[in-house]
Protein backbone atom coordinates (compact mmCIF):
# COMPACT_ATOMS: atom_id res chain seq x y z
CA UNK A 1 0.00 0.00 0.00
CA UNK A 2 2.64 2.41 1.04
CA UNK A 3 4.85 1.65 -1.92
CA UNK A 4 2.00 2.27 -4.44
CA UNK A 5 1.56 5.74 -2.98
CA UNK A 6 5.57 6.17 -3.14
CA UNK A 7 5.29 5.35 -6.58
CA UNK A 8 2.36 7.16 -8.11
CA UNK A 9 3.52 10.19 -6.26
CA UNK A 10 6.92 11.21 -6.69
CA UNK A 11 7.41 13.75 -3.73
CA UNK A 12 4.88 12.68 -0.92
CA UNK A 13 4.44 15.48 1.49
CA UNK A 14 2.59 14.21 4.78
CA UNK A 15 1.84 17.58 6.33
CA UNK A 16 -0.01 21.01 4.56
CA UNK A 17 1.48 22.63 1.89
CA UNK A 18 1.17 26.21 2.57
CA UNK A 19 1.39 28.67 -1.01
CA UNK A 20 4.68 29.31 -0.47
CA UNK A 21 7.74 29.00 2.14
CA UNK A 22 6.61 29.87 5.34
CA UNK A 23 9.59 28.93 7.14
CA UNK A 24 9.80 32.40 7.95
CA UNK A 25 11.42 33.93 11.40
CA UNK A 26 10.82 36.88 13.01
CA UNK A 27 10.85 39.70 9.69
CA UNK A 28 7.11 38.87 8.95
CA UNK A 29 5.51 38.12 12.08
CA UNK A 30 6.56 41.37 13.90
CA UNK A 31 5.52 43.07 11.14
CA UNK A 32 2.16 42.15 10.94
CA UNK A 33 2.27 41.75 15.07
CA UNK A 34 2.61 45.46 15.04
CA UNK A 35 0.27 46.04 13.14
CA UNK A 36 -2.11 44.51 14.82
CA UNK A 37 -0.88 46.46 17.92
CA UNK A 38 -1.41 49.58 16.24
CA UNK A 39 -5.20 48.38 15.02
CA UNK A 40 -5.72 47.41 19.16
CA UNK A 41 -4.35 51.47 19.82
CA UNK A 42 -6.85 52.80 17.26
CA UNK A 43 -9.50 51.08 19.36
CA UNK A 44 -8.40 52.77 22.23
CA UNK A 45 -8.59 55.80 21.07
CA UNK A 46 -11.76 54.90 19.44
CA UNK A 47 -13.27 54.92 23.18
CA UNK A 48 -11.39 57.67 23.91
CA UNK A 49 -13.17 59.55 20.73
CA UNK A 50 -16.40 58.50 21.78
CA UNK A 51 -15.88 60.00 25.09
CA UNK A 52 -14.90 63.22 23.97
CA UNK A 53 -18.20 63.01 21.84
CA UNK A 54 -20.01 62.43 24.56
CA UNK A 55 -18.97 64.85 26.63
CA UNK A 56 -18.06 67.60 23.86
CA UNK A 57 -21.36 69.93 24.83
CA UNK A 58 -21.01 69.71 28.31
CA UNK A 59 -19.90 73.19 29.29
CA UNK A 60 -20.94 73.08 32.85
CA UNK A 61 -21.51 76.50 32.31
CA UNK A 62 -17.76 76.67 31.89
CA UNK A 63 -15.65 78.12 28.37
CA UNK A 64 -17.01 76.61 24.97
CA UNK A 65 -14.01 75.53 22.11
CA UNK A 66 -14.93 78.46 20.31
CA UNK A 67 -14.12 80.83 22.98
CA UNK A 68 -10.58 78.77 23.54
CA UNK A 69 -9.69 77.47 20.67
CA UNK A 70 -7.06 79.10 18.78
CA UNK A 71 -6.96 77.65 15.45
CA UNK A 72 -3.49 79.40 14.25
CA UNK A 73 -1.67 77.52 16.70
CA UNK A 74 -3.41 74.40 15.67
CA UNK A 75 -2.58 74.67 12.13
CA UNK A 76 0.24 75.33 12.61
CA UNK A 77 0.83 71.65 15.04
CA UNK A 78 -1.30 69.96 11.96
CA UNK A 79 1.80 71.46 9.79
CA UNK A 80 4.57 70.37 11.89
CA UNK A 81 3.28 67.13 12.43
CA UNK A 82 2.54 66.57 8.21
CA UNK A 83 6.14 67.68 7.74
CA UNK A 84 6.96 65.23 10.41
CA UNK A 85 5.60 62.20 8.55
CA UNK A 86 7.33 63.02 5.30
CA UNK A 87 10.68 63.78 6.96
CA UNK A 88 10.40 60.05 8.30
CA UNK A 89 9.63 58.59 5.17
CA UNK A 90 12.78 60.36 3.73
CA UNK A 91 14.66 58.20 6.70
CA UNK A 92 12.95 55.04 5.19
CA UNK A 93 14.21 55.95 2.09
CA UNK A 94 17.74 56.00 3.44
CA UNK A 95 17.54 53.44 5.64
CA UNK A 96 16.71 51.05 2.35
CA UNK A 97 19.76 50.63 0.33
CA UNK A 98 21.65 51.16 4.07
CA UNK A 99 22.88 55.07 3.69
CA UNK A 100 23.29 55.40 7.70
CA UNK A 101 24.06 59.17 8.13
CA UNK A 102 21.12 59.80 6.02
CA UNK A 103 18.99 57.72 8.01
CA UNK A 104 20.34 59.32 11.53
CA UNK A 105 19.88 62.52 9.93
CA UNK A 106 16.48 62.70 8.87
CA UNK A 107 15.09 60.43 11.91
CA UNK A 108 17.06 63.73 14.05
CA UNK A 109 14.80 66.21 12.03
CA UNK A 110 11.79 63.68 12.80
CA UNK A 111 12.26 64.13 16.32
CA UNK A 112 13.01 67.31 16.35
CA UNK A 113 9.59 68.23 14.57
CA UNK A 114 8.10 65.45 17.07
CA UNK A 115 9.64 67.69 20.15
CA UNK A 116 8.13 70.92 19.02
CA UNK A 117 4.07 69.64 17.82
CA UNK A 118 4.85 68.16 21.84
CA UNK A 119 6.23 71.90 23.10
CA UNK A 120 3.27 73.60 21.21
CA UNK A 121 0.71 71.45 22.42
CA UNK A 122 2.10 72.19 26.44
CA UNK A 123 2.04 75.41 25.39
CA UNK A 124 -1.73 75.69 24.29
CA UNK A 125 -2.36 73.24 27.53
CA UNK A 126 -0.48 75.40 29.80
CA UNK A 127 -2.19 78.42 28.50
CA UNK A 128 -5.54 77.22 28.85
CA UNK A 129 -5.12 76.15 32.19
CA UNK A 130 -3.98 79.76 33.49
CA UNK A 131 -6.99 81.10 31.60
CA UNK A 132 -8.92 78.52 34.58
CA UNK A 133 -9.61 76.02 31.71
CA UNK A 134 -8.25 73.24 33.56
CA UNK A 135 -9.28 69.23 32.77
CA UNK A 136 -11.61 69.54 36.12
CA UNK A 137 -13.66 72.64 34.74
CA UNK A 138 -16.08 70.56 32.99
CA UNK A 139 -16.64 67.10 31.23
CA UNK A 140 -15.85 69.03 28.11
CA UNK A 141 -12.44 69.84 29.16
CA UNK A 142 -11.84 67.03 31.23
CA UNK A 143 -12.79 64.88 27.60
CA UNK A 144 -10.38 67.30 25.50
CA UNK A 145 -7.30 66.91 28.12
CA UNK A 146 -7.50 62.80 28.29
CA UNK A 147 -8.17 62.95 24.23
CA UNK A 148 -5.54 65.22 23.26
CA UNK A 149 -2.49 64.03 26.09
CA UNK A 150 -2.76 60.76 25.27
CA UNK A 151 -2.38 61.88 21.66
CA UNK A 152 0.67 64.13 22.89
CA UNK A 153 1.83 60.68 24.99
CA UNK A 154 2.03 58.43 22.09
CA UNK A 155 4.73 61.14 20.36
CA UNK A 156 6.64 61.44 23.34
CA UNK A 157 6.55 58.05 23.63
CA UNK A 158 7.59 58.17 19.69
CA UNK A 159 10.41 60.79 20.02
CA UNK A 160 12.00 58.37 22.96
CA UNK A 161 11.95 55.60 20.64
CA UNK A 162 13.58 57.73 17.66
CA UNK A 163 16.37 58.46 19.98
CA UNK A 164 16.36 54.53 20.91
CA UNK A 165 17.01 53.77 17.57
CA UNK A 166 19.33 56.66 16.36
CA UNK A 167 21.67 55.10 19.57
CA UNK A 168 20.87 51.32 18.20
CA UNK A 169 21.90 52.44 14.53
CA UNK A 170 25.01 54.04 16.27
CA UNK A 171 26.14 51.00 17.47
CA UNK A 172 25.18 48.39 15.04
CA UNK A 173 24.50 50.40 12.06
CA UNK A 174 21.42 49.48 9.81
CA UNK A 175 21.90 46.38 10.38
CA UNK A 176 18.31 43.70 9.28
CA UNK A 177 16.80 43.66 13.54
CA UNK A 178 17.75 47.84 13.36
CA UNK A 179 15.58 48.15 9.78
CA UNK A 180 12.79 46.01 11.05
CA UNK A 181 12.23 47.90 14.27
CA UNK A 182 12.83 51.35 12.28
CA UNK A 183 10.08 49.86 9.66
CA UNK A 184 7.56 49.28 13.23
CA UNK A 185 8.37 52.94 14.50
CA UNK A 186 7.66 54.32 10.82
CA UNK A 187 4.54 52.80 11.02
CA UNK A 188 3.89 53.96 14.58
CA UNK A 189 4.90 57.56 13.98
CA UNK A 190 2.11 57.26 11.02
CA UNK A 191 -0.75 55.80 12.71
CA UNK A 192 0.20 59.05 14.96
CA UNK A 193 -0.41 61.49 12.45
CA UNK A 194 -3.85 59.49 11.19
CA UNK A 195 -5.16 59.95 14.98
CA UNK A 196 -4.17 63.36 14.73
CA UNK A 197 -6.66 63.67 12.11
CA UNK A 198 -8.92 62.62 13.49
CA UNK A 199 -7.92 64.94 16.81
CA UNK A 200 -7.93 68.44 14.37
CA UNK A 201 -11.10 67.99 12.69
CA UNK A 202 -13.37 66.52 15.62
CA UNK A 203 -11.73 68.58 18.44
CA UNK A 204 -10.98 71.57 17.26
CA UNK A 205 -12.28 72.16 13.52
CA UNK A 206 -15.98 70.34 14.81
CA UNK A 207 -15.17 72.20 18.16
CA UNK A 208 -15.54 75.88 17.10
CA UNK A 209 -18.27 75.40 14.15
CA UNK A 210 -20.51 73.87 17.01
CA UNK B 1 13.23 26.64 13.13
CA UNK B 2 16.72 26.16 11.59
CA UNK B 3 19.39 28.89 11.92
CA UNK B 4 19.24 31.99 9.72
CA UNK B 5 21.80 33.97 8.51
CA UNK B 6 21.63 37.58 8.16
CA UNK B 7 20.86 37.35 4.37
CA UNK B 8 18.22 35.31 4.66
CA UNK B 9 16.74 37.30 7.37
CA UNK B 10 16.63 40.19 5.02
CA UNK B 11 15.20 38.70 1.90
CA UNK B 12 12.30 37.11 4.22
CA UNK B 13 12.34 40.68 5.50
CA UNK B 14 10.95 41.35 2.48
CA UNK B 15 9.85 38.36 0.41
CA UNK B 16 6.29 38.77 1.94
CA UNK B 17 5.39 41.91 -0.11
CA UNK B 18 6.01 43.49 3.60
CA UNK B 19 5.76 46.81 2.44
CA UNK B 20 5.43 48.96 5.47
CA UNK B 21 7.63 51.85 5.21
CA UNK B 22 9.11 50.66 1.75
CA UNK B 23 7.44 53.56 -0.43
CA UNK B 24 8.85 55.98 -3.26
CA UNK B 25 9.48 59.46 -3.33
CA UNK B 26 6.61 59.25 -5.18
CA UNK B 27 4.08 57.70 -3.37
CA UNK B 28 5.97 59.60 0.03
CA UNK B 29 5.50 63.36 -2.05
CA UNK B 30 2.27 62.47 -3.21
CA UNK B 31 1.03 61.79 -0.19
CA UNK B 32 2.41 64.55 1.40
CA UNK B 33 0.83 67.22 -1.21
CA UNK B 34 -2.66 65.89 -1.22
CA UNK B 35 -2.82 66.24 3.26
CA UNK B 36 -1.65 69.20 2.62
CA UNK B 37 -4.53 70.22 0.53
CA UNK B 38 -6.89 68.24 2.51
CA UNK B 39 -5.73 69.83 5.52
CA UNK B 40 -5.93 72.93 4.11
CA UNK B 41 -9.70 73.27 2.97
CA UNK B 42 -11.17 72.50 6.30
CA UNK B 43 -9.07 75.03 8.30
CA UNK B 44 -10.20 77.50 5.27
CA UNK B 45 -13.66 76.35 5.68
CA UNK B 46 -13.73 76.78 9.42
CA UNK B 47 -11.50 80.11 9.98
CA UNK B 48 -12.63 81.90 6.42
CA UNK B 49 -16.51 80.68 6.56
CA UNK B 50 -17.16 80.90 2.80
CA UNK B 51 -20.09 78.26 3.64
CA UNK B 52 -23.28 80.30 5.79
CA UNK B 53 -24.44 76.98 7.31
CA UNK B 54 -22.06 75.28 10.11
CA UNK B 55 -24.12 72.56 9.17
CA UNK B 56 -23.12 71.56 5.70
CA UNK B 57 -19.49 72.79 6.47
CA UNK B 58 -19.16 70.78 9.01
CA UNK B 59 -20.25 67.30 7.05
CA UNK B 60 -17.23 69.36 4.06
CA UNK B 61 -14.75 68.63 7.16
CA UNK B 62 -15.74 65.62 8.12
CA UNK B 63 -15.48 64.18 4.42
CA UNK B 64 -12.27 65.79 3.61
CA UNK B 65 -10.60 63.87 7.10
CA UNK B 66 -12.00 60.53 5.51
CA UNK B 67 -10.06 61.61 2.45
CA UNK B 68 -7.30 62.56 4.24
CA UNK B 69 -7.39 59.43 6.20
CA UNK B 70 -7.21 57.43 3.28
CA UNK B 71 -4.59 58.85 1.81
CA UNK B 72 -2.19 58.28 4.92
CA UNK B 73 -3.39 54.68 5.03
CA UNK B 74 -2.16 53.86 1.30
CA UNK B 75 0.57 56.95 1.02
CA UNK B 76 2.39 56.31 4.17
CA UNK B 77 1.17 53.28 5.88
CA UNK B 78 1.58 51.39 2.38
CA UNK B 79 -1.74 49.35 3.78
CA UNK B 80 -3.07 47.18 -0.02
CA UNK B 81 -4.19 44.03 -0.25
CA UNK B 82 -0.68 42.31 -1.05
CA UNK B 83 1.19 43.27 1.94
CA UNK B 84 1.49 40.49 4.41
CA UNK B 85 -1.06 38.75 2.18
CA UNK B 86 -3.78 40.84 2.67
CA UNK B 87 -3.69 40.42 6.45
CA UNK B 88 -3.32 44.26 6.97
CA UNK B 89 -6.05 45.57 5.21
CA UNK B 90 -8.47 43.00 7.06
CA UNK B 91 -7.38 43.77 10.29
CA UNK B 92 -7.53 47.64 8.88
CA UNK B 93 -10.88 47.30 7.53
CA UNK B 94 -11.92 45.09 10.97
CA UNK B 95 -10.57 47.84 13.40
CA UNK B 96 -12.72 50.86 11.11
CA UNK B 97 -15.68 49.08 11.44
CA UNK B 98 -15.76 48.45 15.10
CA UNK B 99 -14.19 52.27 15.57
CA UNK B 100 -17.36 53.66 13.27
CA UNK B 101 -19.69 51.27 15.71
CA UNK B 102 -18.08 52.57 18.96
CA UNK B 103 -17.61 56.31 18.02
CA UNK B 104 -21.18 56.81 15.78
CA UNK B 105 -23.10 54.50 18.47
CA UNK B 106 -21.67 55.86 21.38
CA UNK B 107 -22.95 59.22 20.19
CA UNK B 108 -26.49 58.14 18.77
CA UNK B 109 -26.74 56.28 22.24
CA UNK B 110 -25.86 59.35 24.44
CA UNK B 111 -27.97 62.30 22.29
CA UNK B 112 -31.03 60.05 22.50
CA UNK B 113 -30.38 59.53 26.47
CA UNK B 114 -30.23 63.21 26.81
CA UNK B 115 -33.14 64.32 24.74
CA UNK B 116 -35.90 61.35 25.45
CA UNK B 117 -34.79 60.68 29.15
CA UNK B 118 -34.57 63.36 31.15
CA UNK B 119 -37.94 64.99 30.34
CA UNK B 120 -39.33 61.89 31.96
CA UNK B 121 -37.05 61.99 34.64
CA UNK B 122 -38.11 65.25 34.84
CA UNK B 123 -42.00 64.86 35.14
CA UNK B 124 -40.91 61.78 37.52
CA UNK B 125 -39.69 64.38 39.97
CA UNK B 126 -42.49 66.31 39.12
CA UNK B 127 -44.95 63.68 39.94
CA UNK B 128 -43.11 62.56 43.39
CA UNK B 129 -43.22 65.86 44.56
Amino acid sequence: MATVTEQTLPDPTFHLVEAHGHEHGSGGGTLLGFWIYLMSDALLFAAVFASFGVLSSAYAGGPTPREIFELPLVALNTAILLVSSITFGFAMLAMEPGKVRSTQAWLLVTALLGASFVAVELYEFGSLIAEGATPQRSGFLSGFFTLVGLHGLHVTAGIVWIFVMLAQIGQRGLIVANKRRLMCLGMFWHFLDVVWIGVFTFVYLLGVLR
Amino acid sequence: MSIHSEANLDAELHAHGDTHGHGSYRSYLVGFLLSVILTAIPFWLVMAHPIASAGVTAAFVIVFAALQILVHTVCFLHVNSEAEGGWTLMAYIFTAILLIITIAGSLWIMYHLNSNMMPSMAAQAANSL
